[in-house]
């Protein structure tokens, strides 16, 4: 994916976060991010690393809550979790279904000292 | 200490994306972003659709690649207006690209604009241009297991067309399979099958585009 451009946002929302609450250092970034959204942890925590330097975020870690697929179905309203795409509803058997989640990709929160 | 800061990673670009979007809502342009791996046939759609509403709508184009305005030049011999976007190796379009066209495009003359976004199932998915409607072409070579493959972009969509449709008996592709996947993601999904190169399905395309149209 996209990692690149990702992480300069991720970036830009906890400089623009730390600097509004006057800290000193941010020591981590609480990320939420869908399986869907084909996000790799290692690839922005590298990328963070480089963009970071020099900046109230030098040396922050970053922490991932990956959130699985889950969808519902369009005919008996079934939740479900997707383990595996193309499925039909585990309930009814219906082959309509909507994804509800899985594409989250925000910043949490971030832990400053 | 923690502090809760709750911010959508993609807020920065969904915010140009609501301002292109309230532009095109002001001039009454009806925009589509069309979305697919290389050689899908994105531009061939584009030409097909244009000849099909000839005296029906007024189009315009913007032509997203890397690198190159062949796509441009192919557009322009239709004597619509056409702006085209190089990335310069970036992956998909983004909604300060078509902040950028937009001014650069005679929009008071336009009531349908196509945007052709970079060859790619992965990251255009994940950027919103400021577009009314998303459409995938997806293509008989590629195969009929792209749903499963690219989930996000299958879910992001309001529109699935099976371009080539032509070549179903020379390739293994399980249209039934291939829209069961699909549907598996996006229940709402309209799905067409079309060619380009003979026609087919071209009707049903522009009569479900000039529909959204109307309902918008």
């Amino acid at each position: 994916m996209h990692e690149l451009a990702i992480t300069q946002s991720i970036f830009d929302i906890v400089l623009e976060q730390a600097e509004k609450t006057k800290t000193r250092r941010v020591s981590k970034v609480n990320l939420v991010i869908g399986e869907m959204t084909g996000v790799v942890g290692d690839c922005v925590q590298f990328y963070f690393d480089f963009i970071s330097k020099g900046t109230l975020a030098e040396g922050a870690t970053l922490s991932f809550v990956m959130v699985p697929p889950k969808a519902q179905c369009q005919g008996c309203n079934e939740l479900f979790e997707l383990k595996e795409f193309g499925r039909t509803c585990p309930s009814c058997g219906g082959n309509r279904l909507q994804i509800v989640a899985g594409k989250e990709l925000f910043v949490e929160s971030i832990e400053v000292e | 200490m923690e502090i809760k800061v709750l911010k959508n990673i993609l807020s920065a670009n969904e915010e140009i994306a609501q301002r292109n979007r309230k532009l095109l809502d002001s001039g009454g342009v009806f925009t589509v972003n069309l979305m697919s791996s290389p050689g899908a046939g994105k531009t061939s759609l584009v030409l097909e659709t244009i000849k099909a509403l000839k005296g029906k709508t007024r189009i315009g184009v913007i032509e997203g690649d890397l690198s190159s305005s062949v796509d441009a030049e192919t557009i322009s011999k239709e004597n619509v207006p056409v702006i085209q976007i190089n990335t310069g190796g970036g992956c998909h379009l983004d909604a300060n690209m078509i902040s950028k066209a937009l001014s650069n495009l005679p929009l008071e003359g336009i009531e349908l604009l196509l945007i052709e976004n970079v060859g790619n199932l992965v990251c255009p998915a994940g950027f919103a241009l400021g577009e009314h409607k998303k459409v995938l072409i997806s293509s008989i070579p590629e195969g009929d297991d792209k749903p499963l493959k690219y989930p996000l972009m299958f879910h992001e969509v309001d529109a699935v067309l099976i371009n080539k449709i032509d070549l179903l008996p020379y390739l293994k592709f399980d249209t039934q399979a291939f829209s069961q996947a699909v549907r598996g993601i996006n229940g709402k999904v309209g799905i067409f099958q079309i060619s380009c190169a003979t026609g087919q399905g071209i009707q049903e395309w522009v009569s479900w585009l000039l529909n959204q149209m109307v309902q918008r």
